[in-house]
């Protein structure tokens, strides 16, 4: 497991050993990568961090075009693996956690310790840093030096 | 309402139980649920099915049959799972004045009906 954010590490490690998740990511609406296990490629990581802050960004699209208020999940299940999205508030902003599992647990579980993660996320963001919208011009520089940082290289 | 929750309220009448749930056993999710306020029943739910589908592989583990009655008697109030067919378990969360013998009679009785 890698952190950017080294107070995230123990709720996050806490997740990983209750919910036998496979992979997971944790990234801010932008998506930019604050956390990931199980991603053994940079390559993957940006292309999940993409798509899973996209599928975000269409649901919320989607639900003011339904007028429904904010979607904040996405439950895929597959026949080997089953994939689990949610959005949700921090004091750093709005982050989205995407968890892959199999069946050695469950959607239930998987959502159960999600919950736990993010309110223990919330409970334990420093709130120094506001969130700041990224700018594309820093945004490759940033989106280079987190991958560098989970991958060690 | 339908038949899953008039099911469900006939197993909350029972004194001492706090809720009952029809959750889905493969993935641990809330299909229909009668529940008194304090309980978390997306959480029971998960961890029934877990601790279930534990046992069960146990059981199978040490050439045992199934289990028909999962209980889990805790300091302040039990835990029981009936399987109900079709993948779904008969959960309900009970404090410690339930008559167990009487609530594990209603919850079967709820399982039989969902296999009928």
């Amino acid at each position: 497991m890698r952190a950017i954010e080294p107070w995230v590490a123990g709720p996050l490690q806490a997740f990983l050993d209750d919910s036998n998740a496979r992979l997971t990511l944790l990234m801010t609406t932008a998506g930019q990568v604050i956390a990931q296990d199980g991603f053994t490629r940079s390559v993957d990581v940006m292309a999940a961090s993409a798509l899973g802050a996209g599928i975000i960004a269409s649901l919320d699209a989607l639900a003011d075009v339904m007028g429904t208020g904010r979607y904040s999940a996405v439950l895929h299940q597959g026949s080997k693996q089953s994939l689990y999205l949610r959005a949700f508030d921090t004091p750093r902003g709005r982050w989205i956690g995407l968890v892959v599992f199999g069946s050695e647990t469950s959607a239930g579980l998987v959502q159960v310790f999600f919950k736990d993660l993010a309110e223990r996320i919330v409970a334990d963001a420093p709130a120094s840093q506001p969130a700041a919208a990224p700018l594309a011009a820093t945004f490759e520089h940033e989106l280079n030096a987190s991958l560098r940082s989970l991958f060690g290289r | 309402m339908n038949a899953y929750q008039e099911l469900l309220d006939r197993v909350v009448k029972v004194r001492g139980i706090r809720g009952a749930m029809l959750v889905s056993e493969d993935d641990g999710l809330v299909v229909a649920e009668s529940l008194s306020e304090g309980v978390d029943g997306a959480a029971v739910a998960a961890l029934a099915a877990s601790l279930t589908l534990r046992i069960r592989r146990a059981a199978a583990s040490a050439g045992l049959q199934a289990p028909a009655v999962v209980q889990l008697r805790a300091e302040r109030g039990a835990l029981l799972t009936v399987p109900g067919g079709d993948g779904l378990l008969v959960v309900a969360v009970a404090d410690r004045e339930v008559d167990l013998g009487l609530a594990r009679l209603e919850l079967r009785e709820a399982a039989s009906r969902l296999l009928a």
